[in-house]
């Protein structure tokens, strides 16, 4: 019919949308139920309060709140990476950016449900715009997140619009044409339409990356603007970011692994890919090394009575699992896998990725948790926290959820940028050459 | 220095509390007079069991020493009700504030419980309603509770107001009569119930109150001073016991 069909290399991008894999309907049913579980869970809490959770005096904060950061960390892997790869033309990046960008858009959803999750009253929830005052990191958090989620679906969208124009010529008459027809506003790729599609990308990547950053610096603030100890610090900010595009890479890098087994996309995502991007991993590990040492030295250093409580609670009291948890998972494992040439490889890298994930996890949690179980006001007893099936509940929801996004989304439009690997195909030596061209020394070359 | 009872003056008045540890028995009468004053609900038992039993004034014990020289200490503990409060700065939708007067209020009906002021609170005395308390009281309890305070529902944070409805009354009343409230008619229940009359309540604007006096005691201290919370609690230190 179309080139594309022809073409069996990327025949196999649109295959998913047009024919269902036989595990598909069983693996919705899955997650599915888990969603639906999770949501039975909410509203048992919410009908019958919050008490339902683990949660009590003084560790008001627990799981959700866990969750919420490390769900918003995830979501930078997407477009903050993407937007970053794009913009330093790296070539590798054609086939992952959509896989990046839709982790964000999935996963910044959820995030922010947790933190409704989180709220006693969500029936109020409305109150955060009828009487909301900007003095509250809480405010910061609500507009930066809803304007990262805004600019990160326009980010997805806008590169999206030559494939669903693809999907709009291939596609019989029905509901579903007229669905691309509308998404697709009028693509035919002629050059003045590159030209301004070229320049949205290029103008969305930009802004993209200030607003990322201000997310999860925000989330931070949430922390470091109380009197806590060990919340209230300045490199609260930077070290959250970084911890995010750490916990974001892991995340994509298992998202990718499991597309390319189940879709069939070994061709676009090669080991490659995988090598490179576990480099990057390794770099951002020892970032998050190094912010965490500078944290927790600074407060072991200055020594301060409330700060040293935490601190001895996390390092050898009722949360050193959590903590030694972390530092194994996060900082040895990867460390050794991905330093180590002959571990980069995909089943190394995605092994990597799971402890790092689950080491992330535990940061957030230890982050969240022992301030508040020894608060300053030491002359109370020391809380304790432990979940119940609500929480659980939803967190196994919340991951259901995530991955359910993703089946969906891959039943309406293709995974891998076509429009990309295709103009990578054809133009990338070009581009590649005169970019070579242009920083050599000695070759005379001139830009008009 | 600054004085123990801040430098901030404002014209109107600046309502604290002295508590004097010297006399306080540690009997826990505070407690209970405030749970009867403010219709604070008891909880059931798996609440209480995970810590989350609310006590406006809580009579917290400290002890000091190994066997056989012990001695356990007793400082009751309201809502500090600080001039720079940590708790208000962080409310998304201002649902807590600092009054006009210097009480830290509260507004049940617009929280939305996300409980961040409970986390920003240095001292931990804000309260949640973890369930909805009210609803497992016996029906006496109920029967009986104070009018002049609203009942909580479930999904808000509450804390102590200094009494703040029996302001509202003795305002009602001096301005029935014309006239300015009088210095000691306004008083808190924790303080009107204290056997061994260890809390003093008054105008801290007030340079004749026994507050503004006690709070210039050599004695007297604000629990987390350093964090320039500036507290309306003033305690007066324990003297030396020679036993």
């Amino acid at each position: 019919m179309t080139e594309i069909q022809k073409n069996e290399h990327d025949a196999v991008l649109i295959r998913s949308i047009f024919q269902t894999p036989s595990w598909y309907w069983p693996a919705v049913a899955v997650l599915g139920s888990l969603v639906v579980l999770g949501f039975g869970a909410y509203l048992f809490q919410f009908f019958l309060g919050l008490g339902e959770t683990g949660l009590n005096q003084p560790v008001t904060w627990g799981f959700y709140i866990t969750n919420f950061v490390f769900f918003i960390g995830i979501s930078h892997a997407g477009t903050l990476i993407s937007a970053i790869l794009r913009l330093s033309q790296t070539e590798w990046r054609r086939p992952i950016t959509r896989i990046a960008e839709v982790i964000t858009v999935a996963v910044l959803g959820i995030g922010g449900m947790n933190i409704l999750l989180d709220l006693g009253r969500p029936d109020r929830m409305l109150n955060m715009i009828y009487y909301g005052r900007y003095q509250s990191p809480l405010l910061w958090d609500m507009t930066s997140i809803t304007t990262y989620l805004t600019a990160s679906s326009v980010y997805l969208f806008i590169p999206m619009i030559p494939d669903i124009a693809i999907l709009r010529d291939l596609c019989p008459p029905g509901p579903r044409k007229v669905f691309y027809q509308v998404l697709a506003l009028g693509w035919q790729g002629t050059p003045r339409q590159e030209k301004v599609l070229n320049r949205a990308t290029a103008i969305m990547a930009i802004m993209v990356i200030p607003i990322a950053v201000s997310v999860h610096t925000v989330v931070a603030f949430v922390f470091s603007m109380t009197l806590q100890p060990m919340w209230h610090s300045s490199i609260f900010g930077p070290y959250f970011v970084a911890g995010a595009l750490f916990s974001g890479v892991a995340m994509l890098l298992i998202v990718m692994a499991i597309l390319r087994k189940v879709f069939h996309l070994e061709d676009y995502l090669q080991p490659i890919h995988f090598n490179y991007l576990g480099l990057l991993l390794l770099v951002f590990t020892l970032f998050w090394t190094y912010f965490t040492f500078a944290e927790y030295l600074t407060a072991f250093y200055g020594n301060e009575p409330d700060e040293m409580r935490v601190f001895w609670a996390k390092w050898d009291g009722p949360w050193a699992w959590g903590f030694w948890g972390m530092v194994i998972c996060n900082f040895f494992i990867p460390v050794i896998i991905l330093s180590i040439n002959r571990f980069r490889t995909i089943t190394g890298t995605v092994i990597a990725s799971s402890t790092i994930l689950i080491g992330m996890w535990l940061e957030r949690f230890i982050i969240v948790v022992p301030t508040l179980a020894n608060p300053r006001q030491h002359r109370l007893p020391t809380g304790s926290y432990w979940p119940t099936w609500v929480e659980f509940s939803l967190m196994t929801g919340s991951f259901a959820l995530f991955a359910l996004f993703y089946l969906v989304f891959s039943r309406f439009f293709p995974l891998v940028s076509i429009h990309e690997v295709r103009e990578g195909r054809e133009h990338s030596d070009d581009i590649a050459l005169e970019r070579i061209h242009r920083y050599r020394i000695g070759n005379g070359y001139i830009k008009e | 220095m600054e004085q123990p009872h801040g430098e901030k003056k404002s014209t109107g008045h600046r309502w604290g509390m002295v508590i004097d540890l010297d006399k306080c028995s540690g009997c826990g009468a505070c407690e209970v007079a405030c749970m009867v004053e403010n219709n604070i609900p008891f909880v059931e038992k798996g609440d209480y069991q995970r810590s989350r039993s609310i006590s406006w004034m809580k009579v917290v014990p400290e002890t000091e020493g190994t066997f056989p020289e012990v001695r356990t200490k007793f400082m009751p503990q309201p809502c500090m009700q600080c001039d720079n409060p940590p708790c208000t700065k962080v409310c998304p939708v201002h649902a807590t504030y600092l009054n006009p007067e210097g009480i830290v209020a509260q507004v049940y009906w617009r929280c939305i419980g996300c409980r961040l002021c409970m986390a920003a609170c240095p001292y931990t005395v804000k309260y949640f309603n973890w369930h909805n308390f009210q609803q497992a009281q016996p029906a006496a309890m109920t029967q009986y509770a104070n009018p002049d305070v609203s009942l909580r529902d479930k999904g808000v944070v509450e804390k102590c107001t200094f009494c703040h409805h029996r302001l509202m009354k003795v305002k009602d009343q001096a301005r029935l009569e014309n006239r300015e409230i009088r210095p000691g008619e306004y008083t808190v229940a924790c303080q009107d119930n204290c056997p061994s009359k260890a809390i003093f309540f008054g105008d801290l604007n007030d340079p004749h109150s026994e507050v503004a006096r006690l709070a210039d005691n050599l004695r007297a201290f604000r629990l987390m001073d350093e964090l320039g919370t500036q507290p309306k609690v003033i305690y007066l230190a324990e003297r030396k016991r020679h036993d």
